[in-house]
């Protein structure tokens, strides 16, 4: 896929990416999906979205050409790749820091590279297509073990990642009120990881009811439709006896809904970095002293952020993208104990062709979609 | 209540949260968290260099002045290239990412690349088509209107004015263009 400008992709030929550093991979793409913040570019919202661009930093694939210096794979493999394009070796790298890399984004200094998102973290082609470079290949992939589906592997390059990721920056203790903004794929992994370690109980926010229906059966949470109540952040108080929730998780970002005035100026008209609606719930929503953890893509440029209220209730932020490879051990663990199942928040299954369908079924909510998968080839 | 010291009871002991949800404390203790400490000096990433390789064919690539030199590996998916790519050029010379000027320049470049690619996709083989490239005709195959009807959603109150705000603020933003350097000419006149 190729994006045309805000709001519009498709389908065109391109030529086969070819080795650029001695330490590529090109893998052949047998399924991708579509992530929430894969929305951010279609809708124009990130700087530097080139037209031409192709999409895509949630795949796996089989390597298809290796460069003269990559040694832990082989042509024939089958591969998952994390989002995180690094160089395994940079002053941050070497301290586990692997999606804040030096070393592979001459665009931006406070980004570090993905695939498929924009020039901002790179420039580099994502794998929304039959074919991905994939830089360091000796460093981001790794096989996919036998026993794992493609489509729980899929899951396993960005979003349950991110959503386990999440937990961890929550700093959850035995018994915390656990508050997760957003019942995207990202919130759903996110609460379903809070319990993992040990909330003692997960209120999921959203507004799309067959969304908190599956926060319901596949997260094990409580829920509340911000649609259906005159002010969240009451909400939340009145349903933690008026304390507030230990740990907030923002699974939300750049186009929260909530509040008009921020949604227009920070997600239409671009005058923000984003809509901090959710972040906003967050600091009020959390109590004094509990911690937020920020998993929602924003701009770069400044949001209208209550910073105020964070520092006054003493409030710990923590934030990053996630490190995905770091997370890969113990979720390979966690799915074969059956205590993570990835695949069942799937709800389409796409052709390549089609996947500028895909993008507005996505974008408009329809059909009750919640993780779209991509199918290409034939594998 | 936050006015005395004791938390809020919870609404079921760990023994029924473990029988009830798979996996329940797996990773209580922080030492089975994968990203915990966050830092940490003895991870196996997998490289076998001390500093990578450097890709070639980097001697025009844009990069930020906040870089002290061009990184070890880069995309080059789409170079820069017309009146767009002299925006973002000097986006990227002269502002450094703390600058909103910056980010600002590069977004003003999409919108020309933007309009620049719709133009020369008129002179190519294959034009630009609306109705196909945003997907719009999901709304019959995917429940448009009953998927909106479902609930109550919040965003439907704005779907109905995206696409003017979206566009309009772009025509607004060129008409005043225009008009200020007609007024601009005049005044030079």
């Amino acid at each position: 896929m190729v994006y045309r400008g805000p709001y519009k992709i498709r389908v065109e030929e391109k030529d086969v990416p070819r080795i650029e550093h001695p330490n590529d991979a090109i893998v052949r793409v047998t399924t991708a999906s579509i992530c929430g913040s894969d929305l951010h570019l279609y809708h124009g919202l990130m700087p530097d979205t080139r037209v031409g661009h192709t999409f895509g930093h949630e795949f796996i694939g089989v390597v298809d050409q290796v460069g003269p210096s990559v040694q832990n794979l082989q042509v024939g493999d089958r591969v998952m790749v994390p989002f995180n394009i690094y160089c395994g070796s940079c002053f941050f790298c070497a301290r586990g820091l692997w999606s804040n890399c030096h070393n592979v984004n001459p665009n931006a200094t406070a980004v570090g590279g993905i695939y498929g998102y924009s020039h901002t973290t790179g420039g580099y082609d994502g794998g929304q297509a039959e074919f991905v470079r994939v830089p360091f290949a000796d460093v981001g992939p790794s096989k996919i073990p036998d026993w794992l589906s493609d489509e729980d592997a899929v899951l396993m390059t960005d979003a349950l990642a991110t959503g386990y990721f999440g937990a961890q920056l929550g700093d959850i203790s035995q018994g915390d009120v656990v508050v997760v903004l957003g019942a995207g794929p990202v919130g759903l992994y996110a609460a379903r990881s809070a319990w993992l370690m040990g909330a003692g109980r997960v209120i999921v926010v959203d507004h799309l009811d067959y969304r908190l229906e599956k926060a319901r059966t596949f997260a094990y949470a409580e829920t509340i439709n911000f649609g259906e109540v005159d002010d969240v952040v009451v909400t939340l108080k009145r349903a933690t006896d008026h304390l507030g929730a230990d740990v907030v998780i923002d699974a939300v970002g750049a186009e929260a809904d909530g509040n008009l005035t921020q949604h227009v100026t920070g997600a239409k008209l671009k005058l923000q970095g984003g809509s901090p609606v959710a972040l906003n719930w967050a600091i009020d929503g959390a109590r004094k002293g509990g911690t937020i953890s920020v998993l929602g893509a924003y701009g770069p440029i400044f949001s209208a952020v209550k910073f105020g209220d964070a520092v006054n209730k003493g409030l710990t932020l923590r934030m990053n993208q996630a490190p995905v490879k770091r997370q890969w051990p113990r979720l390979l663990e966690h799915i074969r104990a059956g205590y993570l199942t990835p695949s069942d928040i799937v709800t389409h299954r796409i052709p390549l062709e089609h996947i500028a369908e895909g993008y507005h079924m996505f974008s408009a909510k329809l059909d009750g979609c919640i993780k779209t998968l991509v199918v290409t080839g034939d594998a | 209540m936050p006015y005395t010291p004791e938390k809020p009871p919870l609404p079921e002991t760990p023994e029924q949260l473990r029988a009830r949800i798979p996996g329940w404390g797996a990773d209580l203790d922080p030492a089975d968290r994968p990203s915990v400490p966050r830092e940490r000096r003895d991870l196996d990433s997998g490289a076998h260099w001390h500093e990578p390789e450097q890709q070639p064919g980097g001697e025009d690539r844009e990069r930020s002045i906040e870089h002290a030199r061009l990184t070890p590996a880069f995309g080059t998916a789409q170079p820069l290239h017309g009146l767009s790519g002299a925006i973002r050029r000097y986006a990227y010379d002269r502002f450094s990412e703390g600058r909103a000027a910056h980010w600002l320049l590069l977004i003003a470049g999409d919108r020309v690349d933007a309009w620049e690619s719709h133009l020369a996709s008129f002179v190519s083989g294959r034009p630009d088509n609306p109705v196909t490239e945003t997907g719009v005709l999901s709304e019959r195959r995917r429940h448009g209107l009953s998927s909106r009807r479902d609930g109550k959603r919040v965003d439907v109150v704005h779907q109905s004015f995206d696409p003017v705000l979206v566009g309009g603020s772009w025509v607004v933003a060129g008409v005043v263009a225009v008009a200020a350097a007609r007024t601009l000419v005049r005044r030079l006149r």
